[in-house]
């Protein structure tokens, strides 16, 4: 027994955010390519097929141009994406037994959390620039301060998604999730009316139940002059009680054995 | 014998002391009053069958799960602690492992998670895999994934690692190895506790065999002691005059005497001595003479327990140091 002649090194858990953990998250979102591609790539690609209409850069929404209001709305898309991306990392990471391993080591859970939020919400705010730094020179124009109001508050508002993919995480196969929600978030926003206005037919009507309607109502609210509608924030706040919700539900089911 | 001001535990606490755990999933009882206690410096073999309640026992172990009944002690600590503090690590089954990252990232970021961790370097040099530690996690196979996990249990440098089923999957060279590895590790005295259901594995790295059934240990004791449950062969012959068992239980080396449907079955370490007798002294017939495996014996212990209580008393280890 005397033989053990290790030194005693005073192992105590680390508290405060881990940079190490912080470089390797953000590492890894860029390493995948899907992510990059969808949340990087595609809205200002989306931007620039939908929103730069001659007629689009002279109409007005009411502070801006109604290129600026598709750019705004493509920033949202975009971050989105990388809030949804996050919040299904989570889920993922749970399933595939990562939380559980880091159980085993002093890393604190509300660490490993405001890690994955942080690193979300860097790749948020990198899909807010990139849109906007391919956006302004592009033809979007009008007031530029409430412009970038929108554009904080697509980058901050878009955090209702990670919910939704904690909710979606467990719900979908593991691998590659970003597959199956890139082309739903597309859709969801098409049809929320973050590609191109709604107008006042059907799809109008339908807009007002997906679930990016409520959130993309708020976020443009500075450059319009219609103001934000009851309706944007029931919208809001239902479809975030339900991904809470969900995510909740999931996330017991699995606890038993983890 | 030195005593480490800095070390909190007085000499002589066990590595672990699990006393009266029960823990139940609905109306199945997983574990079932188990105690064990497992002292420094040894290389315990949890052994048993699948649903044995290996794994439930090791999630309790490590905090991962909490009993409904009894105490678990790691170290003289709470497992969670035991943890926190880096005193104790585990080799998980499967999972737990991020793809994307190459071995040498995940050993790396596992590293930045502990305060007083060992050097990325030394661990992947340990564990056998300095080779590829710029390859892909999910690249690697499964006896490379495990060479990992077993490369970041040791970084926190702890006293007690435990693994779960740690070869499970693995080819033959995969698990050579990998208990390479490990045998390499524990002869600087780690205390070791592994859950396995391959008997082999218990029986060449282990200095200490912990049979589970039920959630239940059935038998508890040396490799050697094992073994020697198992050791000797059976007898068996057929009869038709009555046979006398009191004569048979008298010779030398046997160990037990039993008649199932008119055939005679003898357990016996001296198998020469009861067919001699059984020939010369019986009108026996048809005498048959089989080796006893672990395995025989292993099915005995843990398929049924009625049997069990008859076939072997519970041995316990002997004192033994590990230089």
């Amino acid at each position: 027994m005397s033989a053990v002649a290790v030194p005693i090194t005073a192992t105590r858990p680390r508290r405060g955010l881990n940079l190490t953990y912080l470089k390797v998250e953000l590492r890894r979102l860029l390493r995948n390519r899907r992510t990059v591609i969808f949340t990087l790539v595609m809205p200002p690609v989306f931007f620039l097929l939908f929103g730069t209409v001659d007629s689009y850069k002279t109409d007005s929404v009411g502070h801006a141009n109604v290129t600026a209001w598709i750019m705004i709305s493509m920033a949202l898309y975009g971050a989105i994406l990388a809030t949804t991306s996050g919040g299904a990392s989570v889920s993922i990471e749970r399933a595939q037994g990562w939380t559980r391993q880091l159980r085993l080591t002093p890393l604190s859970p509300v660490t490993y959390v405001a890690t994955k939020v942080i690193s979300a919400m860097v790749l948020g705010l990198g899909a807010v620039v990139v849109t906007a730094a391919v956006g302004i020179p592009a033809g979007a124009d009008g007031d530029m301060a409430r412009i970038a109001e929108s554009l904080v508050l697509a980058w901050v508002g878009s955090s209702v998604f990670a919910a939704f993919g904690l909710f979606m995480g467990y719900l979908l196969p593991a691998e590659n999730v970003m597959q199956i929600l890139g082309p739903v978030l597309a859709l969801l926003s098409f049809a929320g009316g973050l590609f191109m206005p709604l107008g006042d037919g059907v799809f109008a009507t339908i807009a007002k139940f997906v679930p990016t309607y409520g959130l993309a109502q708020i976020v443009r609210a500075p450059v319009t002059d219609d103001g934000v509608s009851i309706w944007a924030f029931v919208n809001v706040i239902a479809w975030g009680a339900v991904f809470v919700a969900g995510a909740a539900w999931r996330f017991r089911r699995d606890t038993a054995r983890v | 014998m030195t005593t480490d001001l800095l070390d909190p535990s007085p000499t002589g606490t066990l590595a672990l002391d699990l006393r009266g755990l029960r823990k139940s999933f609905g109306t199945v009882r997983a574990v079932d009053g188990l105690d064990l206690a497992v002292r420094p410096g040894e290389v315990v073999a949890f052994l048993g069958p699948n649903g044995a309640g290996k794994t439930t026992t090791i999630d309790m172990l490590l905090g991962l799960a909490d009993p409904d009944e009894g105490t678990v002690n790691v170290l003289g600590l709470e497992p969670g602690a035991a943890i926190a503090a880096g005193r104790v690590s585990a080799v998980m089954q499967s999972g737990g492992l991020l793809k994307d990252l190459t071995v040498r990232e995940t050993v790396e970021l596992t590293a930045s998670f502990f305060a007083g961790s060992r050097p990325a370097s030394e661990v992947l040099q340990r564990a056998g895999i300095a080779d590829i530690a710029d390859r892909r996690v999910g690249k690697c196979s499964g006896g490379q994934q495990q060479r990992l996990r077993f490369a970041l249990a040791l970084l926190p440098d702890p006293d007690l690692i435990v693994l779960d089923e740690p070869t499970t999957g693995m080819d033959v060279e995969g698990r050579r190895d990998f208990w390479n590895a490990l045998r390499a590790d524990a002869a600087r005295g780690r205390t070791i506790l592994f859950a396995t259901h391959y008997l082999e594995e218990a029986d060449a790295y282990a200095d200490r065999i912990v049979m589970v059934s039920h959630g239940r240990i059935v038998a508890d004791g040396s490799a050697a002691q094992v073994k020697s449950l198992t050791s000797g062969r059976v007898v068996s012959a057929s009869f038709d005059e009555p046979i006398d068992e009191a004569a048979l239980r008298a010779l030398p080396g046997v160990l037990d005497v039993e008649v199932r449907r008119e055939r005679l079955i003898v357990r016996t370490t001296d198998s020469d001595a009861v067919a001699r007798h059984l020939l010369t002294a019986t009108d026996a017939t048809d005498l048959e003479i089989a080796a006893r495996g672990l395995e025989d014996a292993f099915i005995a212990l843990t398929t049924d327990r009625s049997d069990t209580a008859t076939a072997t008393t519970t041995t316990t280890t002997t004192e033994k140091s590990r230089a």
